[in-house]
């Protein structure tokens, strides 16, 4: 017994059974990503949110379950006998002993249907040169006048209105109504959209619609709504559904905006850059005006310099200084001239004075004259007994001449 | 640039006015026109600038809805 017991072969749990089974569903790539065909029953929809249902055939049926956030993503309301068609990946719920898919998309088969017609127009329009990137116009940057094409009571309008208002409440908006869902819906949106482009010729149109389901949306995908937009004169913005629907019509726009919102924004410049940009402008303004004025006052300074070397106060100025030149000059050479004089002169005054004969009186000389007043100069003028005139330097006296030497005695 | 020939500002649509506006400085910029005249543009230019922000923030989205053929004058 013993022995046996060695070359027993292992006893697996219960989980490591199941775990081992999961692990072989989980490694196969074609079980991991399908899709399965079949009718829902036993739908069921607890208040977790998730959803449970059984999907089943003539011969077989396959427990399925939906998580919450998967769910989300429906857009139509699931029931049971409906056929469907499911994405999802195989596993096991190892509590139930069940292998189950695991969903995360659902697609009614008439869904299923119109998307291959999708597919076959899109080719189909795309082989015409109906999406081609040279048919694109650019969006004016700068637009007067907006066309919208869209419900008039959806809430993608007053979305739109309220972008325009903060964004680029400049322009004027002219709300072409229309169905944006339903049989009625495209002949609806073409007319809606010829009458704004054929009347009102706006800058540029929108065409929008908030999100819905696949058959809400599916008059974008209306060939002659397409071909409208494709040859449509004014240049095309769509904002149609969310951010993952892409209508036919998105194809043929000249741009095609996420939402209506988006559409709004594309379709308009923002005003607080429009506003930035004419203060730009005006700074230049302000610069260029003030360099002009400053090179003015430049060449103002330059002209009046050589105005002034040019002008004839200029020359009076230097004929004036030249003159004074000569005038010192002359001054000087007068003066120089008056000074040689001075000098003659106070040389004759000297010489003047030395004969003075009152100078030579007060040296103690005598002058002696005749009472004719005569000078005696010689004794051949007197005789003895003559009565002559004596003059001193300070007065005079009368005498007889007693007698007469005729020569005097030089040694 | 023909001045005398150009609207009064105040009469100028927002585009009008901005792209009147890049001229004049495109042309005060130049720096090829007599003083008086580049005052005057410069001037003008000033009024238009104050033209083109007033129009930005002061300005009211009109909207207007197109029934059948006829465009109704009045705001919707």
């Amino acid at each position: 017994m013993q022995q046996f017991t060695l070359f027993q072969p292992p006893v697996l749990s219960v989980t490591e059974l199941t775990r081992y089974l999961r692990g072989l569903l989980e490694g196969d790539s074609t079980l991991q990503d399908t899709w399965v065909q079949g009718e829902v029953s036993n739908f069921a929809r607890p208040s977790s949110g998730h959803l449970y249902f059984t999907l089943k055939d003539a011969s077989a049926a396959l427990k399925c379950v939906i998580w919450r956030t998967a769910a989300q993503r429906i857009r139509f309301g699931m029931q049971d006998g409906m056929a469907v068609e499911v994405h999802g990946a195989i596993s096991i719920y190892e509590p139930g002993g069940q292998y189950q898919l695991y969903v995360d998309a659902v697609r009614s088969v008439g869904e299923g249907r119109l998307y291959q017609e999708f597919l076959r127009l899109k080719a189909r329009l795309e082989a015409e040169g109906c999406f081609d990137e040279s048919r694109k116009r650019l969006l004016p940057t700068v637009p007067k006048r907006i066309g919208i094409v869209t419900s008039p009571t959806g809430a993608a309008l007053q979305d739109m209105l309220n972008t325009l208002r903060v964004r680029y409440p400049l322009v004027e908006v002219i709300l072409s109504p229309t169905a944006v869902q339903g049989e009625e819906a495209p002949l609806q949106i073409i007319r809606a959209l010829e009458r704004l482009d054929r009347l009102i010729q706006p800058d540029v149109i929108i065409v929008a619609r908030g999100g819905g389901s696949l058959e809400d949306l599916w008059c974008f995908n209306d060939e002659r709504v397409v071909r409208a937009i494709a040859s449509c004169a004014t240049p095309v913005v769509t904002g149609i559904g969310h951010e993952t629907d892409t209508t036919l019509a998105d194809y043929a726009a000249d741009y095609r905006a996420p939402t209506p919102t988006g559409a709004a924004v594309a379709a308009t410049p923002d005003r607080l850059e429009l506003i930035q940009a004419c203060d730009h402008l005006a700074d230049r303004l302000d610069a260029g005006m003030q360099n002009r004025l400053a090179g003015e006052r430049e060449r103002a300074r330059l002209i009046a310099a050589r105005l002034r070397q040019a002008s004839p106060l200029w020359r009076i100025q230097n004929a004036r200084q030249l003159l004074d030149n000569l005038i010192e000059r002359t001054n000087r050479s007068v003066s120089y001239g008056l000074a040689l004089r001075r000098a003659r002169v106070d040389g004759s005054t000297s010489r003047l004075q030395a004969l003075n004969p009152t100078l030579i009186l007060q040296r103690g000389y005598a002058l002696v004259t005749l009472p004719g007043g005569e000078i005696v100069r010689t004794t051949l003028q007197v005789k003895p007994g003559i009565q002559v005139q004596v003059h001193l330097a300070e007065g005079g006296f009368d005498a007889m001449v007693a007698q007469v030497r005729p020569q005097i005695d030089t040694d | 640039m023909e001045i005398n020939k150009a609207l009064p500002v105040d009469r100028l649509s927002y585009d009008a006015a901005f792209a009147e506006l890049e001229q004049v400085v495109a042309a005060l910029e130049r720096n090829t026109l007599a003083l008086e005249e580049s005052l005057a543009l410069y001037e003008r230019g000033q009024a238009l600038a104050k033209r083109c922000t007033q129009l930005l923030e002061e300005a009211e989205l009109r909207v207007r809805v197109l029934s059948g053929d006829t465009l109704p004058e009045e705001e919707a």
